[in-house]
């Protein structure tokens, strides 16, 4: 593989749902697989008949007999076809059974899906220690996950092909889908419910940590951002409180508070940004913020017209907020 | 000859849907901007200038006009004005306008901000947002034409304010004098 294939694969994570890498994922690949051997052999048997009824030509003489063997391949057929649909409709009943009962002792987590972007949550009793990131979901391995999902807008849907299948988003509803990560890594999903102009560039990523990064990791989180000591990313935190930035971002520990786009308090722990669109790196995040239109026509992020100074320092400051 | 005039008056309304529904996702800001040669009243010295603005780009077009509307409530602007009824702020889907309801008016009302408590949003929201937050307000008072207007709530309401069918105020957007509303 070329290098840069190479290197789009480190933040894309893996995003197939022929190879499972959890129960769920597991159950419905198990099923899925199960269809597509019968469906093969249905399918043989079909062409092999059809090659045998046009080589053969028919006869006059036998002519009732012929006609009562043919009835009872028809029946036969028929019967196996109906027997098959019904097994098919048990193990698809056995299997969404499965995926559907939510476990005790689970891991909460809310996403709320926004045109375009994912907003995460990790309630907790106490507000201070509720944790608020985007378009990234870190779960702890072997550990049950529930995602309770919202929409604040129109129609998506939630689906990491490598974990589980899908569940809908729909405004006003609450609906949730729960998984178990087995194996450390990263998984990629997508918006697999068509939202608008740009629903293809709506992906997220799912990283199944052990359970001590991933504790380590939700401390991080739950830190607010520092005031930064060098004197670039000082004017930085200026040029996020007074340009345009402030109406839509919230930075924790600032008084940026607005929950409109992500929450950025810790971006530069992020890997990607726009929903999984660009790896997370400077010179990607000055395209992002200079022209956003060019990169996601019709993303809710304006165009900013800052100064080469104003978006260097702008840009010292966001690779602050790990 | 007859029947091509029929077919042609087929496609007639495809294309008003064309600018209806052309999406403009970005602005070049120095242009875009109308705030420095808004005037606030109706007098002037001299000969009467022309203003130019990117009203039309925006007031016949529904994309703006809801992505207004989406900001109206994003940038808390309902938190005075409500939902067009005022509150804290003046109402915008009556027809008295205290600083002028020309889109130009408005644009530089958001953009500049007002005295007793209207913030001036200037440099913290694009002028291409304030664009579309100007197309949305004006539609509150029945200034833009219904095919444009949002015609969708996300809460419950009988019928939305800019799709009104008879404004039972008349409609006089003329800047006027403080004092006289």
């Amino acid at each position: 593989m070329t290098a840069p294939v190479m290197a789009a694969l480190q933040w894309v994570g893996s995003h197939s749902a022929l190879e499972p890498l959890g129960p769920q994922a597991a159950r419905i690949h198990g099923l899925w697989r199960f269809m597509w051997i019968v469906a093969a052999v249905v399918f043989v048997a079909v062409m092999a008949m059809l090659v045998h009824a046009a080589a053969h030509r028919r006869r006059g003489d036998g002519e009732a007999a012929k006609e009562r063997t043919m009835r009872r391949a028809v029946g036969v057929a028929t019967a196996l076809t109906v027997v098959v649909l019904i097994v098919f409709l048990a193990l698809d009943f056995g299997t969404g059974r499965a995926l559907t009962m939510p476990p005790q002792e689970a891991v909460q987590i809310r996403v709320i899906g926004h045109q375009w972007w994912w907003d995460v949550r990790y309630p907790s009793p106490d507000p201070s220690e509720e944790v608020q990131t985007a378009n990234e979901i870190h779960v702890p391995v072997g550990r049950p996950v529930v995602i309770r999902l919202e929409s604040r807008d129109v129609n998506h849907s939630f689906w990491p092909p490598s974990l589980v299948g899908k569940r809908d988003l729909i405004p006003g509803e609450q609906s949730s889908i729960w998984f178990r990560a087995d194996t450390p890594g990263v998984f990629r999903g997508q918006c697999a419910e068509f939202c608008g102009h740009q629903h293809a560039k709506m992906g997220f990523l799912v990283i199944a940590d052990p359970p001590e990064r991933y504790a380590e990791w939700m401390a991080a989180q739950r830190d607010s951002a520092h005031t930064p000591s060098d004197s670039s990313a000082r004017r930085g935190q200026e040029v996020f409180l007074a340009s345009s930035c402030v109406m839509c971002h919230a930075i924790k520990g600032t008084p940026a508070g607005s929950r409109v786009g992500p929450d950025l308090t810790h971006l530069a722990s992020r890997r990607t940004i726009a929903a999984g669109t660009l790896p997370n790196t400077r010179g990607n995040l000055a395209g992002w913020i200079v022209d956003p239109q060019s990169i996601k026509p019709g993303t809710l992020m304006p165009s900013n017209n800052l100064s080469p100074d104003d978006l260097q320092a702008l840009l010292s400051y966001l690779e602050t907020l790990r | 000859m007859r029947i091509l005039a029929v077919v042609l008056l087929l496609f007639l309304p495809a294309l008003g849907a064309c600018e209806r529904e052309s999406r403009r996702f970005s602005e070049t800001p120095p242009t875009a901007d109308p705030s420095q040669t808004v005037r606030l009243s109706p007098l002037e010295p001299g000969p009467t200038t022309r203003q130019d603005t990117l009203k039309s780009a925006y007031e016949d077009n529904a994309y703006a006009t809801s992505q207004g509307k989406r900001l109206f409530t994003q940038f808390n602007c309902v938190g005075c004005h409500a939902n067009g009824g005022g509150g804290m702020g003046p109402p915008l889907m009556d027809g008295a306008w205290l600083y002028g309801g020309e889109a130009e008016n408005v644009f530089s009302s958001i953009a500049q901000g007002r005295p007793n408590g209207m913030p001036a949003f200037g440099g913290k929201v694009s002028s291409q947002q304030i664009w579309q937050l100007t197309a949305y307000v004006r539609a509150l008072s029945g200034q833009l034409p219904k095919d444009v207007a949002p015609g969708r709530d996300d809460h419950m309401q009988r019928k939305s304010q800019e799709q009104q069918t008879d404004p039972a105020i008349p409609r006089d957007t003329r800047a006027k004098p403080a004092g006289q509303v």
